[in-house]
């Protein structure tokens, strides 16, 4: 998200997406996901903008955005970097990846670094289990991922 | 000019697919982009057909390319007839039957290969005949509980209600498994069709996928074949001409594995917190927005098509007991030969893990397998004869769930295992219900306890399985205890190390 976006900016942006998919059936998970697409994150301002349009209360929208790993509240680093901690990941080295990746980008699984540059979580099956370990870093899938090839990636 | 096919399944592309096909393109050669053929250790795999015959090669690197392309049968990485290669050969396919042979949006390649001929035999059945057809076949719901499709569709069919729903349950959340993604990677036409059949069986006019975040390769592809089927009048206000309504789209989940328990997924797709409801009501009577709904798996509703095109008998002579048909094992893991193997019901589970499977990748003995996701229990090689069936593995103390299987090598230490099942419990936990929100919690420091030596904890652990397997509303919380107690019965040298040392 640019820095000099307003909150103002932010509301509107979000009532329009919000006004957008309103006629789906369930459009809240949509539209969450519309925002952070365009945000980066779920911001303060967008769910009460979101809130206003479905005419549910703020806490409502709070809820379900905060129930889902998927939607953040801060804005992530750029780059995230997801390692997979799941049985069929273990079986093969995960929990070793982890801390080897950790050790390399200098951040704490579900963290961000201090300088925006990366963020790395965890996640719970890629679906990638007969190439494990797996990783994902931006939107690229690796198997038989390495922590090297993680690094290198992320630079 | 060649004909050369490149794997586009997620699977192939996290090990190279992308960079194999920059090489092609360099090379000047277009491949048709296929799905997987389900052989991951020998993936990113190509094909080229050789007089009409497709010949595979694999895994394939870039560098691999000119000369593959110039001397294709002497090649290194050659591996012969692709369905010659003894891990398809030895397969029962009829779900996975056109996946990694056609392009996944080629609606002609899908009709080539049998698609579309279960639709327009249902198209001229009844309702309540295309109802009876499901049940005939014996088919039950891959998803994980095995209840029986047929008759869940009836109960859809017969609810009074203007407006009804087919929800697609492609939330694929359990470690081990990915025959969902690599079904709606390579054929999705078979999961649109089955749901349109579903559709006419039961009067519902509206479909749902449900698909998790963490495919955006079937996301994808799964949105385009929608969108292709629509303009081929597939979906939409009359299904081939017929008349008749039915339409679909993808709704994408946002990390939450409970959201894959069926009610926890409607609450979601309502635009909710994806906590579980209580049953009764039925989503069968109550479901999406409180009107009847199907809610079924991925691999359910792509069986269908087959069941219809080749009929219930065809598909129903397959199989062992009440399981019918056959069954998309997934290979996964510490395996040397991992990936998907269809296969009628009934193999043996250590025939699958050494035969199949080829053993551990790592060269170590096999010490323990997980069958059906987080919430399987863990099979010991003693329990290898255990034939793959429903009623089977509950006769062992599991389940087979969705199918998939995670070997471990003898590294890996099962009381750690045990430690992580209530850690991912507590995670994932929705919140709903006090045994699986306390529990897991609980649970984590029990297992820490005895991990430390504490051996006397040991009662309090079980009590807290009992507690959460009786008490949990669904299965998150209540087969929780599977993955724990199954460790504990089968490896209790790993939960007692101090103890042993002391004596």
């Amino acid at each position: 998200m640019p820095l000099d976006t307003s909150t103002e900016e932010i509301a509107a942006e979000a009532r329009a997406i919000a006004e957008r998919l309103t006629p789906l059936e369930g459009p809240l998970l949509p539209i969450l996901h519309a925002v952070q697409e365009r945000f980066g994150h779920v911001p303060d301002a967008a769910l009460r903008a979101i809130a206003d349009v479905l005419n549910v209360t703020r806490a409502e929208v709070h809820g379900v955005a905060s129930f889902y790993h998927d939607f953040r509240s801060e804005p992530a680093g750029r780059v995230t970097v997801r390692v997979c901690r799941s049985e069929a990941c273990k079986s093969v080295g995960a929990d070793r990846l982890l801390a080897d990746v950790e050790a390399a980008l200098g951040v704490t699984a579900g963290e961000t670094a201090r300088d925006g540059s990366v963020t790395l979580e965890p996640v719970y099956c890629l679906g990638l289990c007969a190439c494990g370990p797996a990783a994902q870093v931006g939107e690229r899938l690796l198997g038989r991922a390495t922590a090297e090839r993680i690094a290198a990636e992320v630079a | 000019m060649i004909r050369v096919f490149l794997s586009r399944d997620a699977a192939a592309k996290a090990l190279g697919a992308e960079a194999v096909a920059a090489a092609l393109a360099e090379a000047g050669v277009t491949p048709v982009r296929v799905g997987s053929r389900g052989m991951v250790w020998l993936e990113p795999l190509m094909e080229i057909e050789l007089g009409g015959v497709r010949h595979a090669f694999g895994p394939v690197s870039p560098n691999d390319v000119p000369t593959l392309l110039a001397d294709p049968s002497g090649h290194p990485k050659a591996l012969g007839p692709t369905e010659e290669i003894p891990f398809l050969a030895a397969q029962q396919r009829l779900t996975f039957a056109r996946c990694g042979r056609i392009d996944p949006l080629s609606l002609a390649d899908y009709e080539a290969e049998g698609g579309l001929a279960g639709l327009r035999r249902a198209l001229a059945m009844s309702a309540e005949g295309i109802v009876g057809e499901v049940k005939a076949s014996g088919l039950r719901g891959r998803g994980g509980a095995g209840f029986p499709t047929g008759i869940k569709w009836d109960t859809v069919r017969t609810a009074p209600g203007e407006r009804k729903y087919i929800v697609c349950n492609a939330d694929e959340g359990d470690s081990g498994t990915f025959a969902d993604r690599m079904l709606m990677e390579g054929d999705p036409f078979s999961l649109i069709e089955g749901m349109v059949i579903a559709g006419l069986g039961t009067g519902a006019t509206q479909g749902y996928v449900y698909l998790r975040s963490e495919y955006p390769d079937a996301i994808e592809v799964m949105s385009e074949a929608i969108r292709l089927a629509r303009d081929a009048g597939v979906l939409g206000p009359s299904v081939l001409g017929s008349g008749r309504a039915f339409d679909m789209e993808v709704r994408v989940g946002a990390g939450a594995y409970v959201c894959g328990e069926e009610t926890s997924l409607l609450n979601s797709l309502e635009g909710k917190r994806g906590v579980v409801r209580a049953k009764p009501p039925l989503p069968a009577l109550e479901g999406f927005l409180g009107r009847p709904t199907v809610v079924n798996n991925v691999l359910s509703l792509a069986t269908v098509p087959a069941i219809f095109e080749k009929g219930a008998e065809h598909y129903a002579a397959f199989g062992l007991g009440r399981s019918r048909g056959t069954i998309p094992v997934q290979i996964a893991g510490n395996v040397k030969h991992g990936g998907l193997f269809e296969t009628a019901f009934g193999m043996p589970l250590g025939r699958l893990v050494n035969e199949i499977g080829g053993g551990t990748a790592s060269g170590r003995p096999v010490k323990a397998v997980q069958v059906g996701g987080p919430l399987g229990a863990y099979f010991a090689p003693h329990q290898f004869d255990t034939p793959f069936g429903y009623e089977e593995f509950d006769g062992q103390g599991g389940l087979i769930g969705h199918a998939g299987i995670v070997v471990f090598d003898d590294s890996v230490d099962m009381a750690e295992m045990a430690r992580f099942a209530f850690e991912f419990c507590a995670i994932e936990s929705c919140g709903k219900c006090t045994p699986c929100r306390i529990g897991a919690v609980r649970g984590v420091e029990v297992m820490e306890q005895v991990i430390a030596g504490d051996a006397s904890r040991i009662d309090l652990l079980t009590d807290l399985c009992e507690t959460m397997k009786d008490g949990s509303l669904c299965a998150l919380g209540g087969f929780t205890p599977y993955p724990v107690l199954s460790a504990l019965k089968h490896f209790p040298d790993d939960f007692f190390p101090v103890r042993e040392v002391a004596e």
